[in-house]
């Protein structure tokens, strides 16, 4: 593929996604839905700084959220004076002073952080975590009590004559600053500069003699993320017209690393894709069930055992076997595992749902309860058999049969090499 | 005053014990294996809860034996069949694996015991006092804490200095790959030391539950801290390891029940120290300890890796 048709379809590609982006909310009109959109818009772009170091430069961070959390207590803090003062400062210019504090921040820690990168930067930066985290117990002046801050975005001047009350005039906002967000990131992987974040997370020594310091640019790297993350945060804050110590905890900054993981961190789309499906999951199924944690962490662990790529390589290699026509020699083999899969999975989730039931602390009676329309009881052993039943077989006819789609996709990356010779 | 001290002494020196018992094994897995175990302070918890339930049913002193058996087995479990398939994936992949494994304990033990502390008490033949001091009394609990730690200190140092593994173990901890090259890294001594650190986690954590709180967040609090010990005492330092553990130890007892304002203590460098006091700082002290360690001493106080 020449270069300039190359660039060619990114134009194109980039161009259906802001077209898209615009004319979503058109499709998706309820408020609950408008509300979920934004905040995937957010999560994304915070997904997306995540990546620019595990996936672009290799850094493992366990403390990401604290550059997210400090520009959304900078953002709210100015807001309110520029409300208390009446300066004329439109909501909408926020997102870059949240970047700007992520940046300074970033750039103020991560000297000592990215000196090495591998365990020991994973390290620092929760030991950084967790001194930020608590920090803002102590210095309650900045980080406020229990229940943070609040802001009222509608009191600040209006720009153009929007006044950001509706949630629409917030999804536009979310989605101009995401994807200029992305845009910049997406740019940023095709400089030099991200080359060398490639070269250096694949090989320090050799970036090294060819005339990239490491630590330079992982610090650089480092302070780009914070870039981001502060708008993630400001963006966050303009939103939810709220923040509290939360937004910088260890768990947001694990969740930042999971969304991206299960994404997939080896490609650009991965993040967004992580973002999107877990926000989405997040919000359908913490309302159902009590396990939705339980399950995110399974999830996250059959995407580190058995697909690293993530879910986004998984999707790529299924979308080259379409493109070329062969993604029918596959379905066999899906077919034919589908039922297994099935079968563990409804195995899977009813025994994980059983177990919260029957250890539920609020109610040590038998409770009922349904699943897919069939109502179970936690204390029936009919239910506990087949849940187990149903795991077992499910896994043992997967190990047995799995050798299908090893053989299928063999055959499909035989038939991808010689289509390619 | 006087009694005020020597109890924060003592209290510190158990506390900092307890740490060691986790921080040595986190050394030497990382050491060993290449792998910072996330897990770590999740099979400290684990521990606890198991010895809490045991508890119920045979009493304190079974408890605290087979809650650790318990936890070791899982740990080698976890070796065996979780880390040595992810090994094949890389260093990163291992630490998430632990990462996730961490997530899903963490679940588990508030999906079984719930959200809130539960009951795990001091046994009636331990809940006395164990010396009066002016008129304070010490529990005896806390100087059973400080001789279990002590106990398994001189077991560890035996086991290291006179049995073959334990020659491995510190080969390892001082050239990691050289150990490597000479074939040394057996999977059975890999899975051996993870089931080992795993059991002494679950002992620090079936005695530390009755005396600490007994909750689901028993282990995030600790995990942070671990990481923030073994870098302080410098990477693969096991006497590193114990001197970082004492030291954080006494701070932080000391910062807690010197209940001191801190106006005072800045109030010579011409500083105010608004209105905060010293235990109120405590919790960040550690990490503010591992910030300034960073910067003037990158390799830890005893290590020599950065």
């Amino acid at each position: 593929m020449s270069v300039t048709s190359n660039l060619r379809r990114q134009v194109v590609i980039w161009l259906a996604v802001i077209a898209a982006v615009c004319l979503l909310p058109l499709v998706f009109r309820s408020g609950s839905t408008l509300s979920m959109m934004n905040l995937m818009g957010i999560m994304i772009i915070a997904a997306l700084s995540y990546n620019i170091l595990y996936g672009s430069t290799g850094l493992l961070s366990f403390g990401h959220a604290i550059y997210l959390g400090l520009g959304g207590y900078i953002t709210i803090h100015t807001m309110n004076f520029a409300i208390e003062h009446d300066l004329p400062v439109p909501a909408a210019v926020f997102p870059l002073l949240g970047g700007v504090s992520g940046l300074f921040f970033a750039a103020v820690s991560g000297w000592i952080c990215t000196r090495r990168a591998g365990t020991s930067f994973a390290m620092i930066t929760l030991g950084l975590g967790e001194l930020v985290v608590a920090l803002s117990l102590i210095m309650t002046g900045f980080f406020g009590e229990e229940d943070g801050f609040s802001t009222n975005r509608t009191k600040l001047a209006h720009l153009f004559g929007y006044s950001l009350g509706p949630q629409i005039q917030v999804y536009y906002l979310i989605a101009f600053w995401g994807l200029a967000s992305a845009l910049a990131m997406f740019a940023i992987r095709r400089t030099a500069f991200g080359v060398a974040c490639s070269a250096v997370r694949d090989n320090p020594e050799r970036a090294e003699f060819i005339g990239y310091d490491p630590h330079r640019v992982r610090y650089i790297a480092f302070c780009i993320a914070g870039f981001f993350a502060g708008l993630a945060g400001a963006l966050s804050v303009i939103n939810f017209e709220i923040i509290n110590a939360t937004s910088l905890s260890g768990a947001t900054s694990g969740n930042l690393l999971l969304m991206t993981y299960i994404g997939g961190s080896t490609s650009f789309v991965g993040p967004i894709i992580g973002a999107t499906l877990i926000t989405f999951l997040r919000i359908m199924l913490s309302d159902i069930t009590p396990a939705w944690l339980m399950y995110y962490g399974s999830l996250f662990m059959v995407i580190i055992m058995y697909l690293p790529g993530g879910l986004a390589a998984l999707i790529a290699a299924h979308w080259r076997a379409a493109k070329q026509g062969r993604i029918s020699h596959l379905l066999p083999a899906y077919a034919v595992l589908s039922l297994p899969v099935a079968l563990f999975l409804a195995g899977f989730v009813t025994l994980v749902e059983l177990l919260y039931r029957v250890f539920g602390h609020n109610n040590p009676v038998p409770v009922d309860f349904t699943i897919a329309g069939v109502v179970l009881n936690s204390h029936d052993p009919v239910a506990w058999t087949l849940a187990v039943t149903a795991l077992v077989a499910g896994a043992m006819l997967i190990r047995r049969l799995w050798s299908l789609i090893d053989d299928a996709w063999h055959a499909e990356h035989n038939a991808m090499v010689e289509a390619t010779q | 005053m006087l009694s005020l001290i020597v109890f924060s002494a003592i209290n510190g020196l158990s506390y900092g014990m307890l740490l060691f018992m986790l921080a040595s094994g986190l050394t030497v897995i990382l050491s060993l294996m290449g792998v910072l175990n996330f897990a770590h302070a999740s099979l400290y918890m684990l521990g606890a809860y198991l010895g809490f339930e045991i508890s119920k049913y045979v009493g304190f002193w079974p408890g605290i034996v087979l809650a650790p058996l318990l936890v070791g087995f899982i740990g080698a479990m976890i070796e065996r069949f979780g880390l040595r398939k992810v090994h094949a994936l890389g260093p990163a992949a291992e630490l998430l694996f632990t990462f996730g494994l961490a997530f899903i304990i963490t679940e588990a033990v508030q999906m079984i015991w719930g959200k809130s502390p539960v009951d795990y008490r001091i046994p009636p033949s331990l809940d006395f006092t164990a010396f009066e001091l002016l008129g304070f009394n010490y529990p005896a609990y806390r100087l059973f804490m400080l001789a279990v730690a002590g106990v398994v200190f001189l077991a560890l140092t035996l086991a290291l200095t006179r049995t073959r593994i334990g020659l491995v173990v510190q080969a390892a901890l001082s050239h990691p790959h050289m150990v490597a090259l000479l074939g040394h890294n057996v999977p059975r001594i890999f899975m051996l030391v993870f089931g080992l650190g795993a059991a002494l986690a679950g002992l620090a954590g079936a005695i530390a539950g009755p005396a600490l709180v007994t909750a689901p967040d028993m282990a995030s609090h600790l995990g942070a801290l671990l990481f923030v010990l073994i870098i302080v005492g410098g990477l693969g330092s096991l006497i590193g390891a114990l001197v970082a553990s004492l030291l954080l130890g006494l701070i932080q007892t000391f910062a807690v029940s010197l209940d001191f304002p801190l106006a005072h203590l800045v109030a010579p460098f011409g500083l105010s120290g608004g209105s905060l006091t010293l235990s109120q700082i405590s919790p960040a002290l550690p990490y503010l300890f591992l910030v300034l360690i960073l910067i003037f001493r990158p390799t830890g106080l005893m290590g020599n890796r950065e």
